[in-house]
């Protein structure tokens, strides 16, 4: 029988789906049993996809700039001769 | 000690899929980047700043050492291109690179005592959750990108290094767990458990915000 602490600790395998086929079964025999680990279970998983669901900011263009122009120094003292130009993008 | 040797040290088969037009491609910009062609290098930067800026980010927790992480790791890359060997994918040897930079400049804040991720962590410890209410449907609509970017921003940062170093890389970057225990020098258990507390952790900060209206915080038995 899964108890509530049974249940968190094996949470983090539950999320990734990790779990042997036997311990998913308990687990999820659980949370139907169980309102208050359905809710820890549900909004984690949701946690998760907020979380992923955000791509990155666009980088400032001064950032961006500096960057390049770093690269293009460190290119120079490496002897590297190619333009470093964006023409590929 | 910055490790760029990361993929030499990985178990398993060559991850690189010679079926997928994109790895090649991008196999194909290493190789010519490796070969001097700054082009190409510029163009695995402009693919990859984004993600190495945001993950930098969440680290060190300001703008300007953000910066300076993502021009020391991409120019630490540029100059040790040779040591990637393809074996890994580039990004998680790029992404190696930013971390150890990251790290460092949290080490060198000397007030800040809470950097190191060799805190042991009792990892048979009971995880702790306090707040359980149901979420509205599909939260994240109530708010704006800006807004919604701001509410997750403020709570990952909320959490210890230890904690939101395992999230950023796992759940944000989507790394597996073995290339973050790699990335972070962890045991494979060691990054479950702290995985575990940082998902808690958030679970717990964005239940106040994005619980359904009207619910009432339920006690855990």
């Amino acid at each position: 029988m899964v108890t509530c602490k049974d249940f968190l600790r094996e949470l983090g395998e539950y999320l990734d789906e990790t779990t042997d086929p036997a311990t998913r079964s308990a687990l999820e025999k659980h949370i139907t049993e169980c309102p208050n680990c359905w809710v820890v279970f549900d909004t984690c998983k949701k946690t998760i996809q907020v979380y992923k669901g955000m791509d990155p900011q666009p980088l400032p263009d001064p950032v961006h700039e500096r960057l390049m122009k770093a690269l293009e120094r460190k290119a120079v003292t490496l002897g590297v001769k190619e333009d470093c130009s964006e023409a590929k993008a | 000690m910055i490790a760029l040797g990361l993929e030499q040290n990985m178990a398993g088969p060559r991850i690189r899929n010679e079926a997928d037009p994109v790895a090649l491609e991008e196999a194909a910009l290493v190789d010519q980047a490796r070969g001097g062609d700054l082009a190409a290098f510029s163009e695995l930067v402009r693919r990859y700043e984004r993600r190495v800026y945001r993950t930098a980010r969440h680290i060190v927790q300001n703008d300007e050492d953000a910066e300076d992480v993502l021009q020391e790791a991409m120019l630490k890359a540029f100059e040790h291109l040779d040591s990637f060997q393809g074996n890994s994918k580039f990004y998680t040897w790029l992404v190696r690179i930013a971390v150890n930079e990251s790290l460092m400049k949290l080490r060198k804040r000397k007030s800040d005592r809470s950097v190191s991720l060799d805190e042991s962590i009792e990892t048979d410890e009971e995880p702790i959750v306090r707040e359980i209410a149901v979420w509205d449907d599909n939260p994240e609509q109530r708010y704006s990108q800006t807004e919604l970017r701001e509410i997750l921003d403020k709570a990952i940062d909320s959490l210890k290094p230890i904690f939101r170093t395992v999230f950023i890389l796992r759940d944000v970057e989507e790394l597996s767990t073995e290339e973050t225990a790699e990335i972070l020098g962890l045991s494979i258990a060691a990054v479950k458990s702290r995985l575990l507390r940082a998902r808690l952790q958030l679970r717990e900060r964005l239940t106040r915000t994005f619980k359904r209206k009207g619910d009432q915080i339920l006690g855990y038995v």
